[in-house]
């Protein structure tokens, strides 16, 4: 099934808290505990319910959909 | 012609502010200021500006900064505990540069102390009552004309070099009813100075970065554009905060600076029969009044006494005072106090002359056969 | 697979409330998980939605934690004394009461300090919108005891367990009287964006309490994981709805959330001086 939203992480705005991956319903998430940083471990589990972008508190997580994502990608 | 007007001290203070262009007033109930704060909140709304009486002298303190970084000359007054609840907003007051001039009109100390009667406990205060490094002008005149003429000039520095100034008025004065000659306070006669805008467009705006004179030009907040960011903490020209040692301490030497570079312009007194004396009195207020008087009586018995009234207090008149040590015997400092100017005269006379005190905290005035006693006293002690 | 990393001027234009972020200041100073972020960003989205734009925005704090939040806010931004932004947002707001003025504080910087402040805002009912941090500790001098502390918690200043009572923050506004009141938390991030948009809208003392993790202090403090503390909230608050038709003795413990008082019949502070003003000077300013 294809993902239905594009997770991105600004990694170097982000701390490590661990609470987008804690609330993703469907564990898209995973904190490299080595760096303090989350990564997208599986990006083609994302449903696009923008969870962990509303809950981030530092402001380094986005979520696009797949459209968005292309145009400002090839752009 | 002279135009005489009757004028009760702080309601002149109040109509000087307003001349002077003040159109933000914060206020607290204290006496003996509270007659400025009801002058104020009668002229201020007719004249299209704000008057708020707030929930405590701290608050009061706090508006007048918002008033005056929304670009309003911004006024408050008090008393001695009253200015002593002010003295963290001062500081930051003249941290983040916001012009405004707060009043203290003095009455006895410490604490709630006599609230109803005469001081001049804070002198000291006026400039050293916040925490940290500061300098600001601190003017105190001598009479209800010269309370107009130096709240004008009080509201003048405190745009041009955007930095807080205290006007020191005492018990007596504030409520002195005196005759004011108005000519000199017509439409057009007063001078105004107002605080300078930025010249450069708003992609290279910094609010803290000083022009040639040390001075930045902060634009009003809510001027499309010139948005910017305002903190008590040490900051750079940007605004923001930083702990670079050598941005913070550049601050403060600048902001020391830009006020005490300024002492000769700033310097105003009155010399009183100076010219051939051997005896000066360097006094302020209400006591330099009394004094003005004695070194009349004492020149009727021969004395040849003079009086320096310091009307700028700080930055004190180094030069002047120290001038004033080498051409006299003795310098005699009259305050209503314990004895707190006169450590500054002191330290400027640099021993050129001994300097006697006189002090009082009782809450009564120093009357002039008191003073002239004291010059009798130091005349007769050889010197 | 890593993350796909993406310019951040291209994030910016999907991201419309970007515009509010001062993004050379950022990484902001708050610790991992600190629930100011959420509050600060559905601040930015609400200011979006509403078309504000950053030239009509002033805001004013004190000191803490929360106070911090307008050093990272690209509009009029005054950073004060501590608890006395109250006063010099209404100085700032009386003379330009043109600007949508916002405050962002702390349970201690509202409440202990600046708790009079605060009241006589409210009692005004001046058009100034207050998010006010509640965490429940002074996290930025290290973890004392605050005004709004849970019995029985430990701070630093509190070693045995703490034995004040807690300020009830909406009760104490409402009866100050501010005319919209309303609570949501770090994790209810939506339902704080719309608290706040209203809060905004609204002409008047707005306060939105925002009940957020401390989570390097009072959690560690108070042996709480981050997670455990953003679902504590999940757990422990409801609806203000589905509160009130709780039975009295299934209450105790659970927090509404929501829009807990509004009031627009009560005329709004520099409305009422600038009508005054207009009459007595002729429109003279």
């Amino acid at each position: 099934m294809a993902a239905k939203g594009v997770v991105v992480v600004k990694e170097d705005w982000c701390k490590g808290c661990n609470i987008c991956a804690a609330v993703c319903p469907t564990q898209v998430l995973k904190l490299d505990k080595v760096k303090a940083i989350m990564t997208v471990a599986y990006p083609e589990k994302c449903i696009g319910c923008k969870q962990c972008e509303m809950i981030c508190p530092d402001f380094c997580i986005y979520v696009f959909t797949p459209e968005e994502y292309e145009e400002i990608a090839s752009a | 012609m002279a135009k005489l007007e009757l004028k009760y001290g702080n309601h002149a203070c109040a109509e000087a502010a307003v001349l002077a262009g003040c159109r933000f007033y914060a206020g607290y109930p204290i006496t003996p200021s509270s007659e400025i704060a009801e002058k104020m909140a009668e002229l201020l709304p007719k004249k299209g500006g704000v008057f708020i009486q707030m929930e405590d002298e701290i608050a009061a303190m706090g508006a007048t900064v918002g008033g005056s970084f929304a670009g309003l000359k911004a006024m408050t007054a008090t008393s001695g505990p009253g200015f002593s609840l002010k003295q963290e907003n001062l500081g930051y007051a003249f941290m983040v540069e916001a012009p405004c001039v707060v009043v203290n009109v003095q009455r006895g100390g410490p604490s709630t102390g006599l609230p109803t009667q005469v001081g001049q406990q804070e002198i000291m205060q006026s400039l050293w009552g916040t925490h940290g490094d500061k300098m600001i002008p601190v003017f105190y005149p001598g009479n209800v004309q010269e309370i107009m003429e130096e709240t004008i000039r009080a509201f003048n520095w405190a745009e041009r070099l955007r930095t807080p100034v205290v006007l020191l008025l005492d018990e007596v004065l504030g409520h002195m009813r005196e005759t004011v000659d108005m000519e000199q306070f017509e439409e057009g006669k007063v001078e105004i100075w107002d605080r300078k805008m930025p010249k450069v467009p708003p992609e290279e705006y910094l609010p803290y970065k000083p022009e040639e004179d040390g001075v930045p030009a902060i634009a009003p907040y809510g001027t499309p554009g010139y948005r910017g960011h305002a903190t008590g903490l040490h900051h750079d020209y940007t605004g923001f905060p930083t702990t670079d040692p050598e941005m913070c301490q550049e601050l403060i030497e600048r902001l020391i600076n830009k006020v005490k570079s300024r002492q000769k312009e700033l310097e105003r007194n009155e010399a009183y029969k100076l010219d051939d004396a051997e005896v000066a009195i360097v006094a302020f207020g209400t006591t330099a009044r009394a004094a003005k008087t004695a070194v009349d009586l004492a020149r009727e018995k021969g004395i040849k006494a003079g009086l320096l009234r310091v009307i700028t207090i700080w930055p004190s008149p180094e030069e002047t005072l120290y001038e004033l040590a080498k051409s006299v015997k003795a310098i005699l400092v009259p305050e209503l106090n314990m004895g707190q100017y006169v450590l500054e005269v002191e330290r400027c006379a640099k021993g050129e002359a001994p300097v006697y005190r006189l002090n009082r905290a009782n809450g009564k005035i120093i009357y002039p056969h008191e003073i002239l006693a004291k010059i009798e006293e130091i005349v007769k002690g050889g010197k | 697979m890593g993350a796909p990393n993406l310019p951040m001027e291209k994030i910016v234009e999907k991201k419309p409330y970007f515009k509010y972020l001062r993004l050379n200041k950022m990484p902001t100073i708050w610790c991992p998980g600190c629930g100011i972020g959420q509050a600060f960003r559905a601040t930015c989205m609400a200011l979006d939605e509403l078309g504000i734009s950053n030239d009509q925005v002033a805001m004013v704090s004190g000191i803490g934690c929360s106070s911090r939040t307008p050093g990272y806010f690209d509009g009029f931004t005054l950073h004060t004394t501590h608890g006395r932004a109250p006063a010099f947002a209404t100085g700032l707001k009386l003379a330009r009461p043109e600007l949508t003025t916002i405050l962002f504080t702390g349970d201690g910087d509202a409440l202990a300090i600046g708790g009079n402040h605060f009241i006589h805002a409210a009692r005004r009912n001046i058009d100034l919108t207050v998010i006010l941090i509640n965490n429940w500790i002074y996290g930025m001098t290290g973890g004392q005891v605050s005004p709004t502390t849970p019995e029985g918690a430990y701070a630093t200043t509190t070693p045995y367990g703490n034995y004040e009572p807690q300020f009830d923050i909406a009760k104490l506004a409402i009866a100050a009287g501010a005319t919209y009141v309303a609570r949501g938390t770090a994790y209810h991030a939506m339902e704080l964006k719309k608290l706040i948009k209203d809060g905004i809208k609204h002409k008047g003392f707005s306060l939105i309490e925002v009940l957020s993790p401390c989570t390097i202090v009072y959690g560690r403090k108070n042996r709480m994981s981050f997670e455990e503390m953003y679902f504590w909230f999940k757990e422990n608050t409801l609806p203000v709805k589905a509160w009130e038709k709780l039975p009295e003795e299934k209450r105790a413990g659970k927090i509404p959330r929501g829009l807990l008082y509004h009031d627009d019949s009560r005329p709004e502070y520099t409305e009422v001086y600038w009508s005054k003003v207009k009459a007595l000077s002729g429109g003279e300013k």
